[in-house]
């Protein structure tokens, strides 16, 4: 993945993670890999890692067993509750940039409507 | 718009840092007329990967070779995991310097036999195993090699000694960057959570993200300090950003 190298990586690692978790790259209850691996697989430092690990865990998205390593959350519920505030993030994203356009809630609306479609996303990219 | 950062970490002056695997105190370099080192004080922890940056010439390698133990002739105090340096601390370090020291005709097999004589704690597995898995086979001559792949022989040899410190001087500069990806995954995947890797480049692009802290240096001095993510979030730039902002002032 490519980074913004203007903003904290660690903060950006939450993001990454967070998204293979909602998508099911890493699907509920699995093992995650090493911070090693992790940080070598993006080119990141393996402390920085480490930190958004931590991160996830205290969001409670994943839980480390003393020795058999760090798993995704097996609580269907947290995740449904990730993908409801990732999706409300992207929401408000998409409101701010509207609204910065002129664009009325009715416009707006109309235009997600069409858009949706063109997109053909009757599935979530990712599922 | 060009304001400098202020150091993050003030240094204490006084006594070494007893928690710092890598300890500084007031060390000064000359080379005849000019000061490389002017009155330098630095303390580095243990676990972390630390970019050593600067313009050429701003003492950056001679830091390096400091702390390696090949410069005798200079003052100020310096410890590394609490040695003085000479043999004791030598043994603990693993030194890349930015000139290859082996034999050009020597084959990579050659070369690991001459890092199992000289280094006690050379691990022979982990750098064949990290020249595996750069591709490399150990029957080739280095002069046979690209400049990519020579630099991947000497990462793969120095960073397979189980050393407390790693010193590498421009371990990438001259390699194409499709290669430099390569050379870095390699040392994120070997390199011991309890060490301390001191790497200087010009290329801080390349090596920003996978980096704890970084030290800019001026004139033989230190000029900032500070963890990366830290200052990306107190700038709101990119550390290449902030480089050239603090030596463009």
């Amino acid at each position: 993945m490519e980074f913004d190298t203007g903003s904290p990586i660690w903060g950006q690692l939450v993001a990454e993670f967070s998204r293979r978790i909602v998508t099911g790259e890493w699907p509920a209850g699995t093992k995650i890999s090493g911070v090693r691996d992790l940080a070598a697989e993006l080119g990141v430092n393996p402390n920085t890692v480490q930190r958004a690990l931590a991160e996830l865990e205290r969001r409670e998205l994943c839980r480390s067993a003393r020795t058999a390593g760090r798993f995704v959350t097996d609580e269907e519920a947290r995740i449904d509750t990730l993908r409801a505030e990732l999706a409300q993030e992207a929401a408000d994203d998409f409101i701010d940039r509207a609204r910065g356009l002129g664009m009325g809630p009715d416009h707006a609306q109309r235009l997600i409507e069409e858009r949706w479609h063109d997109h053909h996303a009757d599935t979530p990219a990712g599922a | 718009m060009t304001t400098t950062p202020t150091p993050l970490q003030e240094r204490e002056p006084t006594m070494p840092d007893r928690q710092a695997l890598v300890s500084v105190r007031d060390l000064t370099v000359r080379y005849g007329s000019r000061t490389a080192l002017d009155h330098l004080d630095l303390d580095l922890p243990s676990g972390q990967i630390v970019g050593l940056l600067g313009e050429n010439g701003c003492g950056k390698s001679t830091l390096l070779k400091t702390l390696a133990g090949l410069y005798a002739d200079h003052t100020g105090v310096v410890r590394v995991a609490g040695r003085p340096l000479g043999p004791a601390s030598k043994a603990v370090v693993s030194y890349l310097p930015d000139r290859s020291a082996l034999p050009e005709r020597a084959r990579v097999s050659y070369c690991l036999e001459l890092f199992e004589d000289f280094y006690a704690d050379f691990d022979r597995a982990k750098a064949t195993e990290l020249l595996a898995s750069f591709g490399l086979e150990t029957s080739l001559r280095l002069k046979e090699m690209s400049k990519g792949m020579r630099e991947k022989v000497h990462i793969s040899l120095a960073m397979a000694r189980r050393a407390r410190v790693f010193l590498l001087d421009e371990p990438i500069s001259g390699v194409d960057p499709a290669a430099r990806e390569g050379i870095l995954d390699g040392i994120l995947r070997t390199l011991d959570p309890d060490s301390l890797l001191l790497v200087a480049t010009h290329l801080v692009h390349d090596l920003e993200t996978a980096l704890d802290s970084v030290v800019m240096m001026r004139h033989g001095r230190v000029l900032l300090t500070g963890e990366v993510d830290d200052l990306r979030a107190e700038h709101g730039a990119s550390l290449e950003q902030i480089f050239r902002k603090v030596y463009a002032s």
